[in-house]
């Protein structure tokens, strides 16, 4: 089963409109929730009136700032930690008076409708006292008067830093040093269901039906923003309309519980908007770069240091992990003796950075294999083989995070093929010296990248298998479908350890904290990783009591009994039908004991994937428009569980790479911080007229350490495109662009400056 | 201000139906909300996503921009009509065959806007597939398996439109 | 939902103007793409509405004996873009409106209201300045004529009245006869995108091709309503084809255009780019060739 590209499972239900999502499941007369967002980019609010909204027809419960509990509450979706020290930063309330980005949440209006809801929150009047609005983090972290946080008088949520060797030393003997700066926008996430929750009691407990990865993580934060014992909150996940981590985070449901307990339980529904979602759940943190690099005669690597400074928002979220997990990275893949590296993450008055697929990777390699361009073109080399010559080749590790390692490293296998499809070394010199208005170039980049979060963060997933009365399989687990096919794949890990056809094998959907296994959801590409292992282990165990149980049925002492497609052997002799075992199990009037085997596994490993994509574009000079020709992606993630969702995954990670390299961008007022175009016209996500043909191809190592030879691919596929875009327009024109997106104004001018216009 | 209703009467997926609608209602939330077709799906409620995509005496509209009373007369095709007795439509199996589906809520209204498209018997080059699928925002797939689902099913049609 | 007070349904022009006369506050709805946006962002949040959706009387295109080319208000995008009298005559404006938004809005959204709104972007308005379109208006007491220029009075004001009501755009056939169109829509997608510049040309040349008899160049986005270019016209009529004449039609535009800076895009940007798609719009009107750029 694993290997073969079997039709998804929900494949059906969603191409006939029967797959419920959350606002399919929320009862008729329902209430409405919407929240009063500030109109100021930073301040206090000074006074609150919320005496006319109260008084609009169908409005039902008005409550702000002052009506929630008053300590704050994280909102990651990580798993929590009992250390002090290693648990997320808990800066926010459920509401706030102290307004710190232009949107903040500052009252909500529960109405029998969202028109009623609509109109009361126009009558809210609120006043407030302002202070001045930053959204740079160069500028936020020399402080401010006062703090965003007042807990953090410089506003830098963190730093840290690592130093391998002597980077000063190793800069001295380079022949060649380079220098750049380079810089990522705030992008969003852009899944196509917005967040949305509906919240109810079910007498004394919270019920909270949610568009989420993180299901039994949303529980505990629930819990801690109320206050409340964290088994009195239950929270249900249906299919989800795309999450790419901003789903990862816990976002208004903390408040669509609070409102339910303030309307007697009655349920409410807080769908977020469109505009509320680019400007008040989470987006990909921008950070700029200040590189380093040296290299010899050779044209070897001596030395490198990473500057970065994370723009982290209003709110920590996911905080400093983000620029942290690009130190890590630059650490890795590249043979080089000294490396130092330091990252800030600082609060600024502006929306809020999260989780977003690849968390820090696609920025922190943007920057990186920029540079690498950049040195190749100064030392006169063709990047792909300066490249080479600096990669590792096999096994390494990171030399702080153990076990980070790349048990296998196909990279070099990944850029043959990647080089080839693109015709590399044709194009390199057949692009070399053109002068016309319109030009083309070809670019690489590549990557590594962690499967799951270990040792950073606990991995745990939980299992559960029950044998129904036909022989065929329930599997139960906590790990969620977001649109990845992570429950297609778990279908197949059972049915492969337990020798039965994926027809038998009934996976459950929906998530219910109530009901399953222990997971901490959909992240890190973690979950065909950490929960498949689980899977592999709760099979295996099935396996054993199945055999167990049927040697009790067995009227002699057997030997060698083993399952395979419904059928218990003995040796090579078909012996009892697992259905039959099945019912026995039931219903034996003397020995009837339902089978069900349940794992709850901590996997202490972490394993490196790679890749590289390569892409050739066609720069139209004058207009400012690139068109990208043909771009592939290519990667080592070990074994394909299922090689045509495999490339369903690279193809949508493209072409979110492909947005962050050519038009994607959140723009802000300078003056408050407001998304200026946080909708989904002024916000260029690609559409099928804007996306070139695809190819995606695949390298497959077996690794060591995944369950069936498996590691990362859920998020890797959107981290090398930009870099490739841009590296292959650097070829095309000779100019360097270090700061993404590379819109048409920022092509024209870049070509003034360099002359071409 | 007040509540004011009004009578529609028009056919969905085949059936006549006369249903009282408030006249602030989209023709979205009289589907989803009065005959409980959920397929239709909200994202952005200003006719950018196309998740909410119908089809309308022939012609796909956006439905959450479309105001329910003006569906008085009209025919309306939502995803839930396109199965017959358990059959699902060309398009619909291609879309499984090509692994066009991801987290599938921008599926329906890619199904009803290839529908409407492959109805017109029309045969398009992939870039003219392109612009006619550019009503419909997916952030999963990167468009490759649903414009390819598409094309397989037009040229399925066009050779059939030959042989006979 | 949409916040409206009131709606009522006209069935003819007759009913729509003696509805707006009876509701002066009432704003007219059409295609709703624009009017439906605008409730839900608040701008018209509470509004009533006249629905002018099923006139009969204002959609479909005729061509008159006279040549006259009439387009009814209430003619959608993409009936426009297939319809026989466009592509024979005028197929310019078929190119111009298939580049409005994605094929769904192109499904509902109606030319009239693409003029009405006054938005300097409007994507059938360029073609529709130079071909001296004329505006029919019903206002119930015998109706009036106007010329599309004097239509646009400012940003987003158009000349209309209450209980005015825009049921047909007419083209005069003198105005097309002999005539190549080209619209260049620049923007940052290929689709569901508003224009950032957009450039419409016509021509004629001699039948020799080798004299620009006459030249309209209109621009979207280049000044607060759309904009002739008319001293670039007139220094560029008489030229001979070569690459003279498309050199100054590029760096005359530029000194004609008035763009304005902001957060979507700069002046500076908008005058290079209004340089270059004038251009190639003028040489497309005069050397041919398929697609849009």
């Amino acid at each position: 089963m694993i290997g073969k590209s079997i039709t998804r499972v929900d494949a059906y239900d969603k191409v006939t409109g029967r797959a419920k999502f959350t606002d399919d499941l929320t009862p008729r007369g329902c209430l409405v929730a919407k929240v009063y967002h500030a109109r100021i980019g930073n301040g206090i609010v000074t006074s609150i009136d919320t005496s006319e909204a109260e008084k609009v027809p169908g409005v039902v419960k008005v409550v702000t700032f002052k009506d929630v509990p008053d300590h704050c509450y994280p909102t990651p979706g990580h798993p929590w930690s009992v250390e002090l020290a290693h648990q997320d930063v808990a800066d926010r309330n459920i509401l706030t008076g102290r307004v710190r980005y232009y949107g903040d949440d500052i009252a909500a209006v529960v109405a029998e409708d969202e028109i009623a809801a609509a109109r009361a929150l126009k009558k809210i009047k609120v006043e407030y006292e302002e202070y001045p609005v930053e959204i740079h983090p160069r500028k936020s972290m020399y402080g401010s008067n006062p703090p965003i946080h007042f807990d953090k008088k410089d506003n830098v949520l963190a730093r840290t830093n690592f130093f391998i060797g002597d980077v000063d030393e190793g800069l001295k003997k380079a022949d060649t040093v380079v220098k750049g700066s380079y810089r990522t926008p705030i992008v969003q996430h852009c899944h196509i269901e917005n967040s949305i929750s509906c919240a109810y009691m079910e007498k004394d407990r919270i019920v909270v039906v949610a568009s989420t990865q993180i299901p039994h993580i949303m529980r505990r934060v629930i819990g801690q923003a109320l206050g409340i014992p964290w088994g009195r909150i239950r929270v249900i996940k249906p299919y989800i309309g795309g999450g790419f981590g901003n789903k990862q985070d816990v976002l208004y449901e903390p408040l669509n519980a609070f409102l339910t307990m303030q309307v007697g339980g009655r349920p409410v529904k807080l769908e977020v908007s469109r505009e509320e979602t680019f400007c008040n759940t989470r987006t990909r943190h921008s950070i700029e770069y200040d590189l380093t690099a040296g290299v010899d005669k050779e044209g070897l690597l001596t030395a490198k240091e990473m500057k970065a400074y994370s723009n982290q928002g209003a709110y920590a979220s996911h905080g400093h992990a983000i620029a942290a997990n690009g130190l890590t990275a630059f650490r890795l893949q590249y043979a080089c003796p000294n490396i130092r590296g330091e990252a800030y993450t600082v609060y600024t008055n502006t929306p809020v950075a999260g989780a977003m697929r690849a968390y820090g990777i696609p920025q922190a390699t943007f920057a990186n294999e920029c540079l690498m361009d950049d040195i190749a073109a100064k030392i006169g080399m063709d990047p792909l083989e300066f490249r080479k010559k600096n990669l590792i080749h096999g096994y390494y590790e990171d030399a702080y995070l153990k076990p980070i390692a790349a048990n296998t490293n196909g990279i070099f296998q990944c850029l043959k093929k990647g080089a080839d499809y693109i015709h590399w070394e044709e194009k390199r010199k057949a692009y070399s010296h053109q002068t016309g208005d319109i030009r083309r170039g070809v670019g690489m980049a590549l990557f590594c990248y962690k499967t799951g979060v270990w040792p950073i963060s606990l991995e745990i997933a939980g299992a559960r298998l029950s044998l129904n009365q036909d022989g065929s399989m329930q599997l139960s687990l906590g790990a969620t479908e977001i649109g990845q096919g992570a429950d297609t794949v778990f279908t197949q890990m059972a049915a492969q350890t337990l020798h039965m056809d994926v027809e038998d094998i009934h996976l459950e959907t929906v998530q219910d904290t109530d009901v399953s296994p222990f997971d901490t959801g959909a992240y890190g590409s973690r979950q065909s990783f950490v929960t498949g292992t689980a899977v592999k282990e709760c099979a295996l165990l099935m396996e054993k009591k199945i055999l167990d149980y049927a040697r009790k049925l067995l009227p002699d002492e057997r030997r060698g009994l083993s399952l395979d497609h419904g059928w218990i052997y003995a040796g090579e002799e078909k012996v009892l039908t697992l259905e039959q075992l099945a019912l026995e199990s039931y219903y034996s009037l003397t020995d009837a004991s339902a089978i069900t085997a349940e794992v709850s596994t901590q996997v202490k490993k972490n394993t490196l994937s790679t890749g590289c994509c390569f892409a050739e574009v066609e720069v139209d000079i004058r207009l400012g428009k690139i068109k990208v020709l043909d771009i592939i992606n290519v990667h080592d993630s070990g074994i394909l569980l299922n090689p045509q969702l495999a490339r369903m995954q690279v193809h949508g990670g493209m072409s979110m790479g492909l947005g962050y390299g050519l038009s994607e961008q959140l723009i802000l007022d300078e003056k408050t911080g407001r998304p200026l175009n946080g909708n989904l016209l002024d916000y260029k996500l690609m559409t099928a007229l804007d996306t070139p043909d695809l190819a995606a191809d695949f390298v497959e190592l077996e690794d060591p350490e995944g369950p069936y030879g498996n590691k990362a691919l859920g998020e890797p596929p959107a981290i090398p495109g930009a870099p490739a875009i841009r590296n292959a327009v650097l070829h095309a024109t000779g100019v360097a662009f270090n700061e993404i997106p590379l819109t048409p104004q920022r092509l024209v001018e870049g070509f003034k400056e360099a002359g071409l216009l | 201000m007040n509540k004011e209703m009004r009578l529609v009467q028009c056919v969905v997926n085949g059936t006549e139906v006369a249903e009282y609608v408030d006249v602030r209602e989209s023709l979205l939330d009289m589907l989803r909300n009065r005959l409980g077709l959920t397929s239709v799906k909200k994202g952005c409620e200003v006719g950018e996503c196309g998740a909410c995509t119908v089809i309308v005496d022939g012609e796909t509209v956006d439905s959450c921009i479309y105001l329910a009373v003006w569906a008085d007369g009209k025919n309306i095709r939502t995803l839930e009509g396109l199965e017959k007795d358990g059959a699902l439509t060309r398009i619909q199996e291609a879309f499984i065959e090509e692994g066009a589906i991801q987290c599938g809520f921008c599926t329906p209204g890619f199904v009803m806007s290839a529908t409407a498209l492959l109805e017109r018997g029309e045969t398009l080059s992939r870039e003219a597939i392109r612009r006619e699928m550019s009503g419909n925002l997916c952030r999963c797939t990167g468009y490759q398996n649903i414009i390819n689902a598409v094309e397989k099913v037009m040229k399925e049609q066009g050779n059939h439109g030959e042989a006979e | 939902m949409f916040d409206i007070e009131k709606y009522y349904h006209a069935g003819t022009i007759r009913e729509a103007v003696l509805l707006l006369k009876e509701h002066p506050d009432a704003r007219l709805i059409c295609g709703g793409t624009d009017v439906l946006i605008k409730i839900r962002e608040g701008k018209l949040s509470g509004a009533s509405l006249v629905g002018i959706s099923s006139i009969k009387e204002i959609k479909g295109v005729q061509k008159m004996d006279s040549g006259d080319i009439f387009i009814g208000a209430g003619t959608t995008f993409s009936h426009i873009e297939k319809d026989p009298v466009i592509r024979e005559n005028i197929p310019v404006l078929g190119e111009a409106v298939a580049q409005v938004g994605g094929p769904q809005i192109r499904n509902m959204g109606t030319i009239g209201g693409n003029i009405c709104n006054g938005a300097v972007s409007a994507d059938s308005v360029p073609a529709l300045f130079c071909m001296n379109a004329m505006l029919r208006i019903a206002d119930g007491t015998g109706g009036r004529m106007v010329p599309i220029h004097y239509f646009y009075q400012g940003p987003g004001r158009v000349d209309l009245h209450p209980g005015d009501l825009l049921t047909h755009i007419v083209i005069p056939g003198k105005e097309y006869d002999g005539y190549r169109g080209h619209y260049i829509k620049y923007s940052m997608r290929e689709a569901m995108d508003i224009a950032t510049l957009s450039c419409c040309v016509y021509s004629r040349t001699d039948s020799r091709k080798k004299v620009l008899e006459d030249v309209r160049i209109t621009f979207g986005v280049a000044a607060p309503v759309p904009f002739r270019c008319t001293r670039t016209e007139e220094a560029l009529k008489g030229m001979e084809i070569g690459g003279e004449l498309y050199e100054k039609a590029e760096t005359l535009v530029r000194e004609e255009i008035d763009p304005r800076n902001s957060w979507r895009a700069s002046r500076e940007f908008r005058l290079q780019i209004g340089g270059e798609i004038a251009k190639r719009a003028l040489r497309r009107t005069i050397e041919g060739g398929a697609g849009h750029e």
